[in-house]
Protein backbone atom coordinates (compact mmCIF):
# COMPACT_ATOMS: atom_id res chain seq x y z
CA UNK A 1 0.00 0.00 0.00
CA UNK A 2 1.02 3.98 -0.84
CA UNK A 3 1.59 5.79 2.20
CA UNK A 4 -1.09 8.10 3.07
CA UNK A 5 -0.59 11.35 3.28
CA UNK A 6 -3.63 13.74 3.61
CA UNK A 7 -5.10 12.87 7.24
CA UNK A 8 -8.17 14.01 8.94
CA UNK A 9 -8.53 17.16 10.70
CA UNK A 10 -8.63 17.29 14.55
CA UNK A 11 -12.00 18.94 14.15
CA UNK A 12 -13.42 15.69 12.81
CA UNK A 13 -11.08 13.48 14.83
CA UNK A 14 -12.85 15.29 17.73
CA UNK A 15 -16.34 15.04 16.60
CA UNK A 16 -16.20 11.43 15.38
CA UNK A 17 -14.82 10.33 19.11
CA UNK A 18 -17.77 12.62 20.77
CA UNK A 19 -19.92 11.12 18.60
CA UNK A 20 -21.51 14.29 17.18
CA UNK A 21 -21.00 14.11 13.25
CA UNK A 22 -24.07 13.31 11.14
CA UNK A 23 -23.40 9.31 9.88
CA UNK A 24 -22.10 9.93 6.49
CA UNK A 25 -19.12 11.70 8.16
CA UNK A 26 -18.98 9.29 10.82
CA UNK A 27 -18.95 6.68 7.37
CA UNK A 28 -16.03 8.35 5.88
CA UNK A 29 -14.28 8.51 8.92
CA UNK A 30 -14.39 5.48 9.74
CA UNK A 31 -12.89 4.33 6.65
CA UNK A 32 -10.31 6.30 6.31
CA UNK A 33 -9.22 5.20 9.74
CA UNK A 34 -9.38 1.38 8.73
CA UNK A 35 -6.73 2.59 6.30
CA UNK A 36 -4.94 4.78 8.20
CA UNK A 37 -2.66 3.50 11.45
CA UNK A 38 -1.78 7.47 12.23
CA UNK A 39 -5.31 8.59 12.36
CA UNK A 40 -6.27 5.66 14.27
CA UNK A 41 -3.38 6.59 16.92
CA UNK A 42 -4.89 10.09 16.94
CA UNK A 43 -8.66 9.01 17.63
CA UNK A 44 -7.48 6.35 20.98
CA UNK A 45 -6.17 9.62 22.07
CA UNK A 46 -9.26 11.45 21.76
CA UNK A 47 -11.52 8.76 23.07
CA UNK A 48 -9.16 8.79 26.22
CA UNK A 49 -10.25 12.04 25.89
CA UNK A 50 -13.46 10.93 26.41
CA UNK A 51 -12.98 8.37 29.05
CA UNK A 52 -11.08 11.07 31.54
CA UNK A 53 -14.35 13.60 30.53
CA UNK A 54 -16.39 10.77 31.89
CA UNK A 55 -15.10 10.22 35.24
CA UNK A 56 -15.77 14.16 36.27
CA UNK A 57 -19.77 13.98 36.45
CA UNK A 58 -22.14 11.07 37.85
CA UNK A 59 -25.85 11.43 38.48
CA UNK A 60 -27.16 9.05 40.95
CA UNK A 61 -28.54 5.78 39.59
CA UNK A 62 -31.27 3.71 41.55
CA UNK A 63 -30.75 0.04 42.88
CA UNK A 64 -33.71 -1.37 40.63
CA UNK A 65 -30.96 -0.43 37.76
CA UNK A 66 -28.42 -2.16 39.06
CA UNK A 67 -30.80 -5.03 39.99
CA UNK A 68 -32.11 -4.73 36.21
CA UNK A 69 -28.39 -5.09 34.94
CA UNK A 70 -27.65 -8.53 36.82
CA UNK A 71 -30.78 -9.93 35.29
CA UNK A 72 -29.36 -8.49 32.22
CA UNK A 73 -25.93 -10.59 32.77
CA UNK A 74 -27.41 -13.62 34.19
CA UNK A 75 -29.74 -14.07 31.86
CA UNK A 76 -28.18 -12.68 28.83
CA UNK A 77 -26.32 -15.41 26.44
CA UNK A 78 -22.53 -14.29 26.31
CA UNK A 79 -21.52 -13.55 23.01
CA UNK A 80 -17.80 -15.17 21.53
CA UNK A 81 -15.75 -12.83 20.51
CA UNK A 82 -17.33 -12.52 16.58
CA UNK A 83 -14.63 -12.83 13.89
CA UNK A 84 -12.86 -9.60 13.27
CA UNK A 85 -14.46 -7.59 11.18
CA UNK A 86 -12.19 -7.75 7.86
CA UNK A 87 -13.22 -5.48 4.56
CA UNK A 88 -12.85 -7.00 0.83
CA UNK A 89 -12.00 -5.73 -2.72
CA UNK A 90 -10.87 -2.56 -1.96
CA UNK A 91 -13.87 -1.96 0.29
CA UNK A 92 -12.97 -1.66 4.05
CA UNK A 93 -15.45 -3.18 6.75
CA UNK A 94 -17.78 -0.03 7.49
CA UNK A 95 -17.89 0.85 4.17
CA UNK A 96 -19.05 -2.43 3.10
CA UNK A 97 -21.68 -2.54 5.39
CA UNK A 98 -23.44 0.05 2.80
CA UNK A 99 -22.47 -1.15 -0.45
CA UNK A 100 -22.58 -4.92 0.25
CA UNK A 101 -19.46 -7.09 -0.67
CA UNK A 102 -17.56 -5.52 -3.21
CA UNK A 103 -17.24 -2.77 -5.92
CA UNK A 104 -18.26 -5.31 -8.41
CA UNK A 105 -21.93 -5.03 -6.30
CA UNK A 106 -22.60 -1.37 -6.77
CA UNK A 107 -25.53 -0.04 -8.58
CA UNK A 108 -23.89 2.99 -10.59
CA UNK A 109 -25.62 6.24 -12.21
CA UNK A 110 -23.94 7.74 -15.07
CA UNK A 111 -23.81 11.45 -14.50
CA UNK A 112 -22.14 12.56 -17.44
CA UNK A 113 -18.94 12.52 -18.97
CA UNK A 114 -18.37 8.94 -18.23
CA UNK A 115 -18.64 9.91 -14.62
CA UNK A 116 -21.22 7.57 -12.28
CA UNK A 117 -22.24 7.46 -8.69
CA UNK A 118 -23.92 5.46 -6.17
CA UNK A 119 -25.51 7.33 -3.35
CA UNK A 120 -25.75 5.77 0.26
CA UNK A 121 -28.51 5.47 2.22
CA UNK A 122 -27.49 7.13 5.12
CA UNK A 123 -29.40 9.81 7.46
CA UNK A 124 -30.49 13.13 5.93
CA UNK A 125 -27.95 16.09 7.67
CA UNK A 126 -24.90 14.64 4.88
CA UNK A 127 -24.65 12.62 1.96
CA UNK A 128 -22.71 10.05 1.02
CA UNK A 129 -21.99 8.59 -2.30
CA UNK A 130 -19.10 6.36 -4.50
CA UNK A 131 -17.79 8.51 -7.50
CA UNK A 132 -16.21 6.18 -10.46
CA UNK A 133 -14.24 8.54 -12.39
CA UNK A 134 -12.61 6.94 -15.29
CA UNK A 135 -8.92 7.23 -16.01
CA UNK A 136 -7.94 10.61 -17.40
CA UNK A 137 -11.65 12.49 -16.31
CA UNK A 138 -11.69 15.97 -15.13
CA UNK A 139 -14.82 16.63 -12.68
CA UNK A 140 -16.51 19.59 -13.60
CA UNK A 141 -15.23 23.02 -11.56
CA UNK A 142 -16.76 23.04 -8.53
CA UNK A 143 -16.81 24.44 -5.03
CA UNK A 144 -18.98 23.95 -2.13
CA UNK A 145 -21.79 25.38 0.28
CA UNK A 146 -20.65 23.60 2.64
CA UNK A 147 -17.75 20.57 3.48
CA UNK A 148 -16.75 18.10 1.19
CA UNK A 149 -15.18 15.16 2.18
CA UNK A 150 -13.44 12.77 -0.80
CA UNK A 151 -11.44 9.42 0.42
CA UNK A 152 -9.43 7.69 -2.68
CA UNK A 153 -10.47 3.46 -2.64
CA UNK A 154 -8.94 3.14 -6.01
CA UNK A 155 -6.85 4.97 -8.67
CA UNK A 156 -5.58 8.42 -7.63
CA UNK A 157 -6.83 11.70 -8.74
CA UNK A 158 -5.15 15.09 -8.66
CA UNK A 159 -6.00 18.62 -8.16
CA UNK A 160 -4.90 22.19 -6.60
CA UNK A 161 -4.19 20.71 -3.41
CA UNK A 162 -2.01 17.70 -4.54
CA UNK A 163 -2.59 14.29 -5.01
CA UNK A 164 -4.87 11.83 -3.85
CA UNK A 165 -4.27 8.43 -4.14
CA UNK A 166 -5.91 5.12 -2.04
CA UNK A 167 -6.24 6.12 1.80
CA UNK A 168 -5.88 9.82 1.27
CA UNK A 169 -8.49 12.00 2.08
CA UNK A 170 -9.41 15.48 0.59
CA UNK A 171 -11.35 18.14 3.04
CA UNK A 172 -12.64 20.85 0.60
CA UNK A 173 -14.78 23.94 2.78
CA UNK A 174 -16.61 26.60 1.26
CA UNK A 175 -13.70 28.35 -0.47
CA UNK A 176 -11.77 25.74 -2.13
CA UNK A 177 -12.66 25.66 -5.54
CA UNK A 178 -11.15 22.88 -7.47
CA UNK A 179 -11.16 20.83 -10.53
CA UNK A 180 -10.29 16.88 -9.90
CA UNK A 181 -8.58 15.03 -12.39
CA UNK A 182 -8.52 11.15 -11.92
CA UNK A 183 -4.89 9.72 -12.95
CA UNK A 184 -4.53 8.45 -16.52
CA UNK A 185 -3.30 5.12 -15.27
CA UNK A 186 -6.30 3.36 -13.47
CA UNK A 187 -10.21 4.48 -13.31
CA UNK A 188 -10.62 6.22 -9.79
CA UNK A 189 -13.31 5.05 -6.97
CA UNK A 190 -13.75 7.51 -4.36
CA UNK A 191 -16.03 7.48 -1.44
CA UNK A 192 -17.69 11.73 -1.24
CA UNK A 193 -19.33 13.27 1.66
CA UNK A 194 -21.07 16.24 1.47
CA UNK A 195 -23.62 18.43 3.80
CA UNK A 196 -24.37 20.58 1.40
CA UNK A 197 -25.12 20.68 -2.22
CA UNK A 198 -22.34 21.51 -4.68
CA UNK A 199 -22.25 24.36 -7.04
CA UNK A 200 -20.92 23.50 -10.46
CA UNK A 201 -19.49 27.03 -12.28
CA UNK A 202 -20.74 25.87 -15.55
CA UNK A 203 -24.35 26.38 -16.23
CA UNK A 204 -24.91 22.97 -17.87
CA UNK A 205 -24.00 21.20 -15.27
CA UNK A 206 -25.68 23.30 -12.83
CA UNK A 207 -28.59 22.51 -14.73
CA UNK A 208 -28.56 19.05 -14.67
CA UNK A 209 -27.63 19.18 -11.00
CA UNK A 210 -31.04 18.69 -9.20
CA UNK A 211 -31.50 15.90 -11.52
CA UNK A 212 -28.16 14.06 -10.22
CA UNK A 213 -29.21 14.77 -6.45
CA UNK A 214 -25.51 16.23 -6.28
CA UNK B 1 -11.75 2.56 48.61
CA UNK B 2 -8.49 3.16 47.24
CA UNK B 3 -7.82 6.91 45.84
CA UNK B 4 -7.59 5.14 42.15
CA UNK B 5 -8.99 1.44 42.28
CA UNK B 6 -7.61 -0.70 39.95
CA UNK B 7 -10.70 -1.13 37.23
CA UNK B 8 -8.16 -3.11 34.89
CA UNK B 9 -8.04 -5.93 37.08
CA UNK B 10 -11.60 -5.63 37.97
CA UNK B 11 -12.89 -5.55 34.38
CA UNK B 12 -10.07 -8.58 33.34
CA UNK B 13 -12.17 -10.56 36.70
CA UNK B 14 -15.16 -9.70 35.10
CA UNK B 15 -14.21 -11.25 31.92
CA UNK B 16 -12.11 -14.18 33.02
CA UNK B 17 -14.03 -15.16 35.64
CA UNK B 18 -17.45 -13.76 35.41
CA UNK B 19 -17.08 -12.45 38.83
CA UNK B 20 -20.46 -10.81 39.39
CA UNK B 21 -18.96 -9.06 42.83
CA UNK B 22 -16.65 -6.77 40.22
CA UNK B 23 -19.50 -6.35 37.87
CA UNK B 24 -21.08 -4.90 41.28
CA UNK B 25 -18.44 -2.96 42.09
CA UNK B 26 -17.58 -1.12 38.28
CA UNK B 27 -21.47 -0.69 38.08
CA UNK B 28 -21.92 1.13 41.33
CA UNK B 29 -18.95 3.51 39.97
CA UNK B 30 -19.67 3.74 36.31
CA UNK B 31 -23.11 3.52 35.47
CA UNK B 32 -23.93 6.73 37.70
CA UNK B 33 -20.87 8.18 35.28
CA UNK B 34 -22.71 6.46 31.84
CA UNK B 35 -25.69 8.16 33.47
CA UNK B 36 -24.45 11.94 33.43
CA UNK B 37 -22.82 11.45 30.61
CA UNK B 38 -26.07 10.60 28.42
CA UNK B 39 -28.21 13.58 30.45
CA UNK B 40 -25.60 15.80 29.56
CA UNK B 41 -26.22 15.11 25.60
CA UNK B 42 -29.99 15.76 26.49
CA UNK B 43 -31.76 12.31 27.74
CA UNK B 44 -34.07 12.69 30.56
CA UNK B 45 -33.47 11.06 33.90
CA UNK B 46 -35.32 7.79 32.58
CA UNK B 47 -33.88 7.25 29.48
CA UNK B 48 -30.49 8.11 30.67
CA UNK B 49 -30.83 5.19 33.51
CA UNK B 50 -32.19 2.64 30.60
CA UNK B 51 -29.33 3.26 28.51
CA UNK B 52 -26.66 3.29 31.26
CA UNK B 53 -27.53 -0.17 32.05
CA UNK B 54 -27.40 -1.67 28.75
CA UNK B 55 -24.15 -0.11 28.20
CA UNK B 56 -23.11 -1.66 31.50
CA UNK B 57 -24.69 -5.47 30.65
CA UNK B 58 -22.74 -4.94 27.29
CA UNK B 59 -19.27 -4.47 29.16
CA UNK B 60 -19.97 -7.86 30.94
CA UNK B 61 -21.14 -9.34 27.46
CA UNK B 62 -18.31 -7.93 25.42
CA UNK B 63 -15.47 -8.03 28.34
CA UNK B 64 -13.85 -10.12 26.06
CA UNK B 65 -13.04 -7.95 23.55
CA UNK B 66 -11.36 -5.29 26.02
CA UNK B 67 -8.03 -4.39 25.04
CA UNK B 68 -5.83 -3.20 28.38
CA UNK B 69 -3.03 -2.41 26.29
CA UNK B 70 -5.15 -0.10 24.40
CA UNK B 71 -7.71 1.57 26.03
CA UNK B 72 -8.43 2.10 30.20
CA UNK B 73 -11.50 1.04 30.93
CA UNK B 74 -12.78 4.59 31.62
CA UNK B 75 -12.24 4.84 27.92
CA UNK B 76 -13.58 1.73 26.91
CA UNK B 77 -16.78 2.23 28.54
CA UNK B 78 -17.07 6.20 27.13
CA UNK B 79 -16.80 4.81 23.63
CA UNK B 80 -19.59 2.17 24.29
CA UNK B 81 -21.48 4.68 25.75
CA UNK B 82 -21.37 6.94 22.86
CA UNK B 83 -22.34 4.34 20.48
CA UNK B 84 -25.21 3.66 22.33
CA UNK B 85 -26.09 7.33 23.06
CA UNK B 86 -25.96 7.84 18.53
CA UNK B 87 -28.28 4.55 18.83
CA UNK B 88 -30.77 5.42 21.39
CA UNK B 89 -30.98 9.07 20.80
CA UNK B 90 -30.02 10.10 16.75
CA UNK B 91 -31.08 6.90 16.01
CA UNK B 92 -28.29 6.02 13.70
CA UNK B 93 -25.96 3.64 12.91
CA UNK B 94 -22.20 4.18 13.40
CA UNK B 95 -20.06 3.35 11.35
CA UNK B 96 -16.70 2.22 13.23
CA UNK B 97 -13.62 1.39 11.59
CA UNK B 98 -12.70 -2.10 10.81
CA UNK B 99 -10.76 -4.03 13.63
CA UNK B 100 -7.24 -4.24 13.53
CA UNK B 101 -5.95 -7.27 12.31
CA UNK B 102 -4.44 -8.68 15.91
CA UNK B 103 -7.35 -8.56 18.76
CA UNK B 104 -6.58 -8.42 22.42
CA UNK B 105 -3.46 -10.04 23.39
CA UNK B 106 -4.52 -13.12 25.42
CA UNK B 107 -2.25 -12.08 27.75
CA UNK B 108 -0.60 -8.77 27.35
CA UNK B 109 2.03 -7.03 28.97
CA UNK B 110 1.44 -5.39 32.13
CA UNK B 111 3.56 -2.82 31.81
CA UNK B 112 1.49 -1.38 28.85
CA UNK B 113 -1.46 -1.66 31.00
CA UNK B 114 -0.04 0.30 33.41
CA UNK B 115 1.82 2.60 31.59
CA UNK B 116 -1.76 3.50 29.91
CA UNK B 117 -3.41 4.14 33.47
CA UNK B 118 -0.65 6.13 34.59
CA UNK B 119 -0.83 8.45 31.57
CA UNK B 120 -5.02 8.40 31.83
CA UNK B 121 -3.69 10.38 35.41
CA UNK B 122 -1.99 12.34 34.10
CA UNK B 123 -4.87 13.26 31.39
CA UNK B 124 -7.16 13.53 33.93
CA UNK B 125 -4.70 16.09 36.15
CA UNK B 126 -4.32 18.11 33.42
CA UNK B 127 -7.60 18.01 32.27
CA UNK B 128 -8.16 19.32 36.02
CA UNK B 129 -5.72 21.89 35.81
CA UNK B 130 -7.23 23.46 32.86
CA UNK B 131 -8.32 26.85 33.22
CA UNK B 132 -12.56 26.58 33.71
CA UNK B 133 -13.36 28.24 29.82
CA UNK B 134 -11.09 25.67 28.28
CA UNK B 135 -12.73 22.67 29.97
CA UNK B 136 -16.19 23.56 29.55
CA UNK B 137 -15.16 24.32 25.66
CA UNK B 138 -14.27 20.68 25.69
CA UNK B 139 -16.79 19.09 27.58
CA UNK B 140 -19.29 20.74 25.47
CA UNK B 141 -17.66 19.51 22.45
CA UNK B 142 -17.85 16.05 24.16
CA UNK B 143 -20.88 15.88 25.80
CA UNK B 144 -23.17 18.20 24.33
CA UNK B 145 -25.16 17.37 21.21
CA UNK B 146 -23.01 21.06 19.88
CA UNK B 147 -21.46 21.95 17.19
CA UNK B 148 -18.66 24.24 17.24
CA UNK B 149 -21.09 26.66 15.42
CA UNK B 150 -24.00 25.97 17.77
CA UNK B 151 -21.24 26.36 20.99
CA UNK B 152 -19.98 29.67 19.01
CA UNK B 153 -23.98 30.61 19.38
CA UNK B 154 -24.42 29.46 22.82
CA UNK B 155 -21.43 31.61 24.22
CA UNK B 156 -21.42 34.42 22.36
CA UNK B 157 -17.75 34.00 21.23
CA UNK B 158 -17.25 34.04 17.63
CA UNK B 159 -16.20 30.03 15.91
CA UNK B 160 -12.76 31.21 15.59
CA UNK B 161 -12.09 31.51 19.11
CA UNK B 162 -13.80 28.28 19.94
CA UNK B 163 -11.96 26.42 17.99
CA UNK B 164 -8.60 28.08 18.40
CA UNK B 165 -9.67 27.98 22.09
CA UNK B 166 -10.27 23.80 22.14
CA UNK B 167 -7.17 23.55 19.79
CA UNK B 168 -5.32 25.05 22.62
CA UNK B 169 -6.69 23.16 25.13
CA UNK B 170 -6.37 19.66 23.29
CA UNK B 171 -2.41 21.04 22.81
CA UNK B 172 -1.83 21.83 26.78
CA UNK B 173 -3.48 18.36 27.42
CA UNK B 174 -1.07 16.77 24.44
CA UNK B 175 1.57 18.43 26.32
CA UNK B 176 0.65 17.13 29.43
CA UNK B 177 0.69 13.67 28.15
CA UNK B 178 3.57 13.77 26.18
CA UNK B 179 6.81 10.90 25.73
CA UNK B 180 4.52 7.86 25.61
CA UNK B 181 2.00 8.79 23.23
CA UNK B 182 3.70 8.65 19.41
Amino acid sequence: MTKITHHLTEDLLMGYSAGTLPEAVNLIVATHISLCDACRASLDAYDAVGGVLLERHSHEVSEACLAGALDMIRKGETSATPAPRRGCDLVPAPLADYVGKGLSDVKWRPVGMGVKQAILETSPEATARLLYIPAGTAVPDHSHNGLELTLVLQGAFEDAEGRFARGDIEIADDDLEHMPVADISQDCICLAVTDAPLRFKGLLPRLAQPFLKI
Amino acid sequence: MAESPDWTSCLIRIRDDRDETAFVALFRHFAPRVKAFLMRSGADAALAEEVAQEVMATVWHKAAQFDPARASVATWIFTIARNRKIDALRKQARPEPEDLPWGPEPDPDQADAVGLQQEMDHLGQALAELPDKQRELIEKAYFGELTHREIADATGLPLGTIKSRIRLALDRLRHAMDGRAR
